[in-house]
């Protein structure tokens, strides 16, 4: 969406700047640097327009091929005009830009600047994964994170929403997978119409919905409402009582997941499934006898990677033929299994250095990957850690251009163990949105961390005064403090 | 602390049926109850509580220790899976190993509105803390609203109207914290951390110079003049008269002296007055009836000080602070301890196991210079901390702390306190208190404030 104005590019240099900056500051520098994630190409002026909260309005043009009755729009435009202008609360990527250049001044009254904006985003998959098995998070907070996701341009919300601690996810064809997977079977489960409510909330604000039902690993919460998927653990001849991954070696187990991902992809319209596939503990497959039979009768010896491999290949089969598109962690490819050419690898694992060369190694493969490793923001430290998820370099690896251009885009993880409703939006925002900056934006634009230091703590204030709990960078103060506990 | 106290073990069931507990009789057993004073160092928290037909009784010689009851008597009530509340009958005899447990928070480095203070002196009190530090005014900002010099926040505070606290919100907060058993010394932090005080109050600071002239810049208050002392004098007549507490927190620490260095006034009167070392410049000199806590640098820079002074020890790692404790005690004076629980300090994990672990009285020393610590704080410094991640940042990591200065010394247990506190801390989000959880689990109610 194009707005036009004109004005002198400004890209902001500390020293010699004091004189003009100070002169600006009195016309009012409420330009596009008080905007994030910085836009790809802007002019912007002091030539400031007021703003009528009784005249104001966003109409469709002409020429536009929506009109009124486009429900994302027609949502959008009410859900911006309470944004902009707060006092007047009642209740898509262009109105937030312009949301976020329309500032007050002392007395109350509104304005914009006169600016002209071109923008799009670096990298089409732009996601934050959050994990609603190691704590429950309410549906509120969900969508409440969906509304931060919109401020900063996040299009994707990875929901990561079974694993070991808990399966809060009805499933409709196996119900008891939740009456006696969840933490409790009415209070912390995801129903039918939970789910559907969460998928149209993002949709009008174009947010993807990505769901992941990680298997053969982290699948212990599954067990308690299906005998039988997991495998028995023995110690010598006998069961111990305890059990590990998906059991890969009965039929049952796969007639079970093709039922399971049959049902998961109706509900969910995303045309992409992310299957897991990470952490998978082999000592229990090793100790059982059924599954070491199983082993030698189809020639993987004691390579438990290529049973791994087989399970895996086995449920991309039953996701294809579902007509999605496979996402999975980069152990999958690290275990070398024959997986479709276009399905998507997602790094997690290591330092700079180790995720560089993985970079590498799988788009030189050919397939496309996600970058997640430096972005695991559930990993919190004392001080401005935002500096280092703003400062990653995505496509910074050795690889020929193809292969760069396999990078369609990167995640920030806020897994569960210790995080739930009490602490989920301090804790992500604003450091999710430094990520969200690196995402979007150019990368040559936004190479100073000192010149995104202001912006971003100007945007932190915004999300406070739009209602979203965002933790400060450093000593400051906002206008409009948060008011709640 | 949080569900185990000083029990005496399972009283006798007197009943043949479900018979439903209709009261909780309080007796107040000393003649002066103290029911209208302030809370002290001194007041006596002990209870003793009987769950017991045909009434529970709560005994305790003052309120204080009727509050500590009260709160414990809540944490004993549990509810079946119809929302029946139902307890048990017990016997519990309860008081505090330490009787100063303090939580400091910082409303400088960022602003905190009054809700988020009272929201935290409620769960302090839950955890049966009995302090509230109140490190109101430092470098970044001066929040306090003075009526003798109201150009100190009208100036000096990052918003003169909506980031003050007022005379009104100070009486609000001191009254609050009262009738939950919690008292509040403000600390007023001098001669360094005063950069928002020159604002509003000229030639308080000293004038930094570069060379021999003023280089623009300002250093600690300047200990030279007499207009310091005057106005020294005076703000805390004012903040004696304010803050009911018997003691002030004057502060003390991280004092830059290249800022003296450099003042050639400066250079001149310790010259004139032939003095030995620089350090005789911080006497603090106040003319207010309080006791002082000071922070330890004070004490390590050989300050004279007043016998009942507390120092408050924050430096150093584990071996250096226990050592700090044994020369602060060895010394004669009261001591507090803060430095292995400065809560700001985040990390990666359950980090609450450290804070459970740390003991005051951990140092070599004797039982005389033992009695001498009174107890500790925990400290949430402000830097990256306001009222969007205060809550869940403190609790219940505090509670670790709650527990070891409230429960007897052999409390070790980490992993009897990991089941406790994790009822505990689903209490307290029950509440409508935002603590974040210790691990992957669940509340049976959880939080419910987006």
């Amino acid at each position: 969406m194009n707005i036009m104005f004109a004005v002198s590019s400004g890209r902001y240099t500390r020293a010699n700047f004091i004189l003009p900056l100070l002169i600006i500051i009195q016309l009012g520098l409420h330009t596009v640097e008080g905007v994030w994630p910085l836009p790809q190409a802007f002019t912007s002026s002091t030539e400031r327009y007021p703003l009528n909260p009784q005249a104001f309005y966003f109409g469709y043009g002409k020429q536009s091929a929506a009109q009124q009755g486009c429900s994302v729009l027609d949502t959008a435009f009410k859900r911006y005009f309470s944004l902009i202008f707060p006092d007047y609360s009642s209740g898509s990527t262009g109105l937030e830009t312009f949301s976020q250049m329309v500032y007050q001044d002392d007395f109350g009254s509104y304005f914009v600047n006169k600016t002209e904006i071109e923008d799009f985003p670096r990298f089409q998959f732009r996601g934050i994964l959050l994990d609603t098995s190691r704590h429950y998070l309410p549906v509120q907070a969900i969508l409440k994170t969906l509304d931060a996701m919109a401020y900063s341009k996040f299009n994707v919300f990875h929901w990561h929403i079974v694993d070991d601690p808990s399966f809060p996810y009805q499933s409709s064809t196996f119900p008891d997978l939740s009456s006696k997977g969840a933490f409790h079977p009415m209070t912390h489960i995801y129903t039918q119409s939970d789910v559907r409510r969460v998928i149209s909330y993002a949709r009008l604000q174009g947010i993807r919905v990505l769901p992941e039902f990680d298997s053969p690993g982290h699948t212990k919460s599954w067990g308690k409402g299906q005998s039988d998927l997991l495998t028995p653990c023995y110690r010598g001849s006998t069961p111990s009582g305890t059990f590990g991954p998906v059991n890969p070696v009965l039929p049952s187990t796969y007639q079970f997941m093709e039922k399971l991902f049959k049902e998961v992809s109706s509900v969910f319209p995303d045309s992409y499934i992310h299957l897991g596939g990470d952490e998978v503990n082999f000592s229990c497959w090793k100790s059982n006898p059924d599954v070491r039979a199983f082993m030698q009768k189809m020639g993987f010896g004691a390579d438990f990677t290529k049973l791994e491999a087989f399970y895996i290949e086995n449920i991309v089969n039953i996701t294809s033929a579902l007509n999605k598109t496979s996402i999975v962690w980069q152990d999958v490819f690290d275990y070398h299994e024959k997986i479709p050419e276009d399905t998507v690898l997602h790094i997690w694992k290591g330092l700079p250095e180790v995720y560089q060369t993985e970079l590498s190694r799988i788009t030189k493969a050919g397939k496309r990957v996600l970058l997640a490793a430096p972005w695991y923001i559930n990993h919190i430290s004392y001080g401005q850690d935002w500096r280092n998820y703003y400062t990653v370099q995505p496509q910074n690896f050795s690889g020929t251009e193809e292969q760069k251009k396999l990078v369609i885009g990167g995640e920030v993880c806020m897994w569960g163990e210790y995080v739930d409703a009490t602490n989920l939006n301090p804790r992500l925002w604003p450091r999710a949105s430094a990520a969200a900056e690196r995402l979007w934006s150019d990368e040559k634009q936004t190479s100073s961390v000192d010149s995104a230091f202001p912006r971003l703590q100007d945007f932190r204030c915004k999300l406070v005064r739009r209602g979203i709990q965002a933790e400060p960078l450093y000593v400051g103060h906002c206008k409009h403090e948060y008011q709640g506990v | 602390m949080f569900g185990s106290t000083k029990k005496l073990g399972l009283s006798k069931s007197r009943r043949t049926g479900p018979s439903e507990l209709t009261e909780l009789q309080v007796w107040i057993t000393s003649p002066d109850s103290e029911c209208d004073d302030y809370p002290s160092v001194t007041s006596d928290e002990s209870y003793e509580l009987s769950v017991d037909l045909p009434f529970a009784v709560l005994k305790a010689p003052k309120v204080w220790g009727a509050l500590h009851g009260l709160e414990t008597f809540s944490q004993l009530l549990y509810e079946d899976e119809y929302g029946a509340k139902s307890v048990n009958a017990t016997t519990i005899s309860d008081f505090p190993r330490f009787a100063h447990r303090g939580i400091l928070l910082d409303s400088s480095r960022h602003f905190l509105p009054i809700k988020v203070i009272l929201a935290n002196l409620e769960t302090m009190a839950m955890n049966k803390f009995n302090v509230f530090h109140w490190h109101i005014v430092d470098d970044q900002s001066f929040p306090y609203l003075s009526r003798t010099f109201p150009q100190l926040s009208q100036q000096g505070a990052y918003h003169p109207y909506t980031h003050v606290y007022t005379p009104a919100d100070v009486k609000m907060v001191i009254e609050f914290a009262r009738l939950r058993g919690i008292r509040v010394i403000p600390e007023f932090d001098t001669p360094g951390h005063t950069q928002s005080w020159g604002k509003g109050q000229k030639d308080l600071l000293t004038p930094c110079y570069s060379g021999s002239k003023p280089s623009g810049t300002f250093g600690p208050i300047n200990p030279i003049l007499n207009t310091t002392y005057d106005f020294m004098n005076q703000f805390f007549k004012e903040i004696s008269t304010v803050f009911p507490d018997a003691y002030v927190h004057l502060g003390g620490d991280e004092v830059d002296f290249t800022c003296w260095r450099s003042n050639p006034d400066i250079q001149q009167f310790m010259e004139q007055h032939r003095f030995q070392t620089r350090l005789q410049l911080l006497d603090i000199v106040t003319t207010t009836n309080k006791g002082y806590m000071i922070w330890q640098e004070v004490f390590d820079n050989g300050v004279k000080l007043k016998p009942d002074t507390l120092i408050h020890v924050w430096k150093g790692n584990q071996e250096q602070y226990q050592n700090e404790m044994a020369n602060v005690t060895s010394s004669g004076y009261q001591t507090l301890l803060s430095t292995p629980w400065y809560l700001n300090r985040i990390s990666y994990g359950q980090d609450w196991h450290g804070y459970y672990k740390a003991d005051p009285q951990d140092f070599k020393g004797t039982e005389e210079q033992k009695k001498l610590v009174i107890g500790g704080e925990a400290c949430l410094w402000g830097e990256y901390v306001d009222a969007t991640n205060l809550t869940p940042r403190l609790w219940p990591r505090a509670s670790a702390v709650a527990e070891r200065l409230w429960s007897a010394k052999d409390v070790t247990d980490i992993n009897d306190a990991f089941n406790r506190l994790s009822m505990h801390r689903c209490r307290m989000v029950e509440r409508g208190i935002p603590a974040e959880p210790l691990f992957s689990s669940y509340c049976p109610r959880e939080y419910k404030g987006i």
